[in-house]
């Protein structure tokens, strides 16, 4: 039992605990606040693996941009307190049970998998530092990475026209 | 099956089996999945939709390592291509969350409710 497994072990219970806590929350404040640690779970494993890059960015641009911006728009529309009106209990159950049958379909079809055998690593390999990255994000990618600048453009845009008061 | 998750090799490299990550995205993503079904909360739906994402993203990472533990010897730049395609799957969920989020304020806006059995018009 070396400090990685420890980690992963952790590290795992943390995402799939707080995935559950995002599920079953009823404040949705709350819910934000369970994904957020979700993907600080992620981002130590991805620190894990070495991708230092990936670890960095995500915590930047999910927990930092996109979960801010979920929590601001609650906020606007004061959610908060608001408890979420009552459903159907069989369609509840319904999703749930349709949602294990996905996993169970899943973890059938990659328990005999070919890809059993192969082994990921874990504290060696340049591969996910940002001067790795950043060589081939500029060299062979620079096509894919123009156009995702067009992407955000359209995006804002978009938002901003969607956002407007339309009268 | 080993006792032990995690090998350690001579030249201090540790390797896991990739399963282990292989079930944690599927049961991350499986988890999303729920989440979509079962909630009503727009907003809540969408923070699902982002857990799925991540989800795939982890089982891309995981997927990169393994690749490049397999050919690294001979391509040092093996398994970078999976770590490029996470970078942009971020981007365009980032993308995705300013517009969605814009759609969600102007039905909010229009019919005071984010409850997606009232946002059933398309359907009459």
């Amino acid at each position: 039992m070396n400090i990685s497994e420890i980690l992963f072990y952790f590290l795992s219970a943390m995402a799939l605990g707080s995935a559950v806590m995002v599920v079953v929350s009823k404040n949705a404040v709350h819910s934000v606040l369970w994904l957020i640690v979700t993907f600080f779970a992620i981002s130590g494993h991805y620190i894990l693996m070495n991708a230092q890059f990936l670890g960095i960015v995500n915590l930047i641009v999910y927990a930092g941009a996109i979960m801010v911006l979920f929590l601001f728009v609650i906020m606007l529309m004061n959610l908060n307190s608001e408890a979420e009106p009552k459903k159907n209990r069989w369609l509840k159950m319904a999703g749930i049970v349709a949602g294990g049958c996905l996993l169970l379909v899943f973890v059938a079809a990659f328990k005999n998998a070919e890809i059993r055998g192969q082994h990921t690593q874990f504290n060696k390999g340049n591969i996910g530092l940002i001067e790795n990255l950043g060589q081939l994000l500029f060299t062979e990618y620079v096509v894919p990475f123009e156009i995702s600048s067009v992407l955000f453009l359209s995006a804002m845009v978009g938002a901003v026209v969607i956002g407007k008061k339309s009268d | 099956m080993e006792r032990n998750l995690i090998k350690r090799l001579g030249s201090g490299i540790y390797i896991m089996k990739i399963e282990y990550y292989i079930f944690l995205s599927i049961a991350l993503f499986c988890i999303g999945i729920i989440g979509v079904l079962t909630r009503r909360n727009a907003i809540i739906v969408f923070m699902c939709i982002e857990l799925m994402l991540n989800a795939v993203n982890l089982m891309l990472v995981a997927f990169s390592k393994m690749h490049y533990l397999a050919q690294g010897t001979k391509n040092p730049a093996a398994g970078s291509d999976g770590q490029l395609f996470v970078f942009f799957v971020m981007v365009v969920a980032a993308a995705e969350v300013s517009v969605g989020l814009a759609i969600i304020v102007m039905m909010y806006r229009n019919v005071h409710a984010v409850d997606i059995n009232v946002l059933n018009r398309l359907k009459h």
